[in-house]
């Protein structure tokens, strides 16, 4: 298998580190070879989280190469589209359209660009729109966006439902192991 | 079996496996989780501990060394320059069981004060340096560090960056090494007591273990010569490495692992089997100025990569490979998306006071330093841990009597900061007739790094009971009038200001105490606010209190104020500010 590279972009709090487990765990159960690395900057909630996937036969930077983004996974569509030039033309960026103000807009010092989705499809990539917040809520926990992401993304990724179930229901706690495995599904079937 | 893990969790499975008893740091990113995992999930082995700050931590470990077992001391890059003078001396008196210090370097400091290559003190040390690339490396190389600790007699330098600590990949796990426990304590008063007289005989020893290091690299399991195409030949360590490789699979690479002293012969023979030798490395050209200076020729190192910042894989690959990839056009003009203080955070209201009464802040570091940036800008100078109460002292003492409020100054320190080293600038500030005005935001955890406790809370890194440091008590003690002992709620804006104002007016060195808990770490979550539209009149001084639950909505008329429940703790603070009464809880 070609190594694929995957960027998880959104905001701190929201989970993307969690769905970067259960894209490296099913990567593991797949037999395949994983580095995952995020750039983020401190503890506090409201700042950029990128994270970086890469999976494949043998895989040696755990950065994915700018302009070398197979498939982007927005968790936040300023997010999506900051990150939006890193995936190679004929790539894929899945996003969700729910927004979250940087604090420089909530300080009224910086304002949120109204064109950000118009923005995004001038990107030669496949766009894919998911409305992760509210795929979520039907689950049972809005909270469990990221997972709905996560099963938008495994379409994408030519691995069986079983690894994938299984990559869910090892990575999140017992008591949401239900809503989750909602949650991908109804982002797998999106 | 096999398992995915980060570089710092494969670290504390190494210091597992190799049979490590004793583990001591002091938060720092990228290096906290290492301690975090041995106390969690190897606790019934290792005995580990947060100490108040790295001098204190890596002094256990020696202590532990010299008692015989294997210990580990980890911290960030900067930890260890509050480490250095322990670990210069550890160097003389070697170890009995071995001793690594596991650093952690920030390269393009994602959360770090600046941005030093700590390869450099293993050189000024004179002490074997060790870089692993990825987290089976930080594994297996950290059970043979402590193999060459106790074969050479000498503390061993474990270097890792971010990118290594925070990046994961496949590890396969191994057994724990059986090291019995020492039987007795013994006696060795030359080996260990650094007097003149016993520690000059150590330094010829010190250069001769330098020779013998040298030797040993040329056949450690820690160095690897990969030949292929010999057009060109790359020296590599760490992450660099992985870059070099991903770009060119098929040249011929050294890829060292024992990167201090580098193995002379070693890389002689390398550089005469290929046509040109070019030396990848992040940061400072450490590699290639010791290979220079074995007068080894190198075609290309920092005049192709960066001196400064993150080494990237495609900054890598274009150099070395010539080719630019595609790329499409970056977005431009959107807005960032700095790190800012949590909704409901304990240190909001305390820097709305400072930014309105317009004093001098000498900051520290810890979430708090947040306060530099707008709209707050309400902190105006921070260097390093421990460093506000003594710039503030040094810049009180330089101002002499000044008669306007404004040119007073704050000191501003979080509770982990004062433990770690503010209470010894405190003691300076009292000695020494100072009056500044120290603000302590005990929010009763080390919150920056992720939470960790604190002297303060009561409790250790492995969990157990233990008395609880009273600041309060301590500063009275160190000699501040009761009187000038002051706590206040972090969210009653107008006692901070009447309080603040009090001490500022006051001859004498006085200390402010905020005890509100990180409602982060602590979860906690009162009943949210709410905007009343008709009363707002969308001024935007609730605004400025830089909270990302709050945000303004509508257009003309209507523009108004809102409040995202999902994010407000409930915290009041925007409601204090507010002139027009257009805040209040939710019904
Ligand atoms: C010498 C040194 N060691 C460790 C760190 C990492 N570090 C940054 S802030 C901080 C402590 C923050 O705790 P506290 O002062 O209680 O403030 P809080 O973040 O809780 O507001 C630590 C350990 C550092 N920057 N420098
Ligand atoms: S983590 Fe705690 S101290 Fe830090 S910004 Fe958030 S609430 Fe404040
Ligand atoms: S009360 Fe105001 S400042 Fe406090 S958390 Fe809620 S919106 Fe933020």
């Amino acid at each position: 298998m070609k190594t694929v590279n995957l960027l998880l972009s959104g905001v701190g709090g929201q989970g993307v580190i969690l769905a970067s487990a259960i894209l490296s765990r099913a990567a593991l159960l797949q037999g395949l070879d994983i580095k995952q690395s995020e750039v983020h900057g401190m503890s506090q909630r409201g700042g950029s989280v990128v994270s970086h996937v890469r999976v494949g036969e043998k895989v040696h930077s755990p950065l994915v190469a700018e302009g070398g983004c197979d498939i982007l996974l927005g968790f936040e569509p300023l997010e999506a589209l900051r990150f939006a030039h890193w995936v190679r033309k004929g790539g894929t960026i899945v996003y969700t359209p729910d927004r979250v103000n940087p604090s420089t807009v909530s300080a009224g010092l910086a304002e949120y660009p109204d064109d950000v989705e118009e923005r995004l499809r001038t990107y030669p990539v496949n766009l894919v729109r998911v409305e992760a917040a509210a795929l979520a809520e039907r689950a049972g926990n809005r909270r469990a966006a990221n997972v709905v992401l996560v099963g938008a993304a495994s379409r994408y990724l030519d691995f069986p439902l079983e690894v994938w179930e299984k990559a869910v229901e090892g990575s999140v706690p017992p008591k949401v192991r239900d809503v989750n495995r909602e949650a991908f599904r109804l982002g797998r079937e999106a | 079996m096999k398992e995915v893990l980060s570089g710092n969790e494969a670290i504390a499975r190494g210091a597992w496996e190799a049979g490590v008893r004793y583990a001591a740091a002091y938060p720092g990113t990228p290096s906290t989780e290492i301690l975090e995992n041995i106390g969690t999930r190897y606790r019934d082995d290792i005995y580990s501990q947060w100490s108040p700050n790295e001098k204190v931590a890596l002094e256990t470990v020696v202590g532990a060394s010299i008692a015989g077992v294997r210990a580990l001391a980890a911290m960030k890059h900067v930890g260890v320059n509050v480490a250095a003078d322990p670990l210069f001396t550890a160097s003389y008196t070697g170890v009995r069981g071995g001793l690594v210090l596991v650093c952690a370097d920030d390269p393009n400091l994602h959360s770090s004060q600046n941005e030093q290559d700590n390869r450099n003190y293993a050189k000024f040390a004179k002490i074997p340096l060790v870089e692993p690339s990825d987290s089976q490396e930080a594994k297996e190389f950290l059970k043979i560090a402590f193999e060459i600790s106790e074969q050479f007699d000498t503390p061993v330098l474990f270097r890792t960056t971010t990118r290594i600590s925070h990046s994961k990949s496949i590890v396969d796990l191994g057994d724990r090494a059986e090291l019995p426990r020492p039987d007795h304590m013994e006696r060795d008063v030359k080996k260990y007591t650094m007097l003149p007289a016993y520690a000059r005989p150590k330094h010829p020893k010190i250069e001769e273990r330098l020779r013998n290091l040298r030797a040993y690299g040329a056949t450690s399991p820690l160095n690897r010569v990969e030949m292929g195409d010999r057009s060109v030949g790359i020296v590599a360590s760490g992450i660099a490495y992985q870059y070099a490789k991903e770009a060119l699979p098929n040249a011929s690479f050294l890829k060292l692992g024992l990167t201090y002293p580098i193995p002379d012969d070693l890389v002689r023979e390398f550089a005469s089997k290929v046509d040109q030798l070019i030396v990848v490395e992040e940061l400072d050209p450490f590699l290639e100025e010791q290979i220079r200076l074995l007068g080894i020729e190198v075609a290309h190192g920092k005049d192709w990569f960066p001196i400064t910042g993150e080494l990237t894989p495609e900054a890598v690959a274009e150099r070395l490979t010539g080719r630019v990839g595609q790329r499409q056009p970056a977005a431009e003009g959107l807005p960032v998306r700095p790190p800012v203080l949590c909704p409901g955070c304990s240190h909001r209201g305390v820097f709305t006071v400072l930014r309105k009464l317009k004093v001098y802040v000498s900051g520290d570091i810890g979430c708090y330093t947040l306060g530099a940036l707008p709209p707050f800008e309400a902190l105006h100078a921070c260097l390093c841990m421990g460093g506000s109460i003594t710039m503030a002292h040094g810049i009180s003492k330089a101002m002499g009597e000044v008669t306007d409020r404004k040119d007073r100054t704050v000191a501003v320190i979080g509770d982990s900061t004062f433990f770690h080293s503010g209470v010894t600038g405190l003691m300076d500030m009292i000695w020494n007739g100072g009056h500044s005005v120290v603000m302590i935001q005990d929010n009763r955890i080390t919150a920056m790094t992720g939470g960790q406790v604190t002297p303060g809370i009561g409790k250790t890194l492995m969990g157990a009971d233990s008395p609880a440091i009273d600041i309060e008590k301590l500063v009275v003690t160190l000699g501040v009038k009761p009187e000038n002992v002051r706590v206040v709620s972090a969210y009653d804006l107008k006692e901070i200001e009447t309080v603040l104002k009090e001490e500022l007016d006051k001859p004498e060195p006085s200390v402010v105490i905020t005890k509100d808990p990180c409602v982060l770490q602590y979860r906690v979550k009162n009943t949210p606010m709410r905007v009343d539209p008709e009363a707002c009149t969308a001024c935007g001084v609730c605004l400025r209190t830089s909270c990302i639950a709050l945000g303004m909505t509508g257009e003309g008329d209507e523009k108004h104020a809102e409040i995202d429940p999902n994010f407000c703790t409930g915290c009041t603070v925007c409601a204090q500010v507010c002139k027009f009464d257009a805040i209040r809880p939710q019904e």
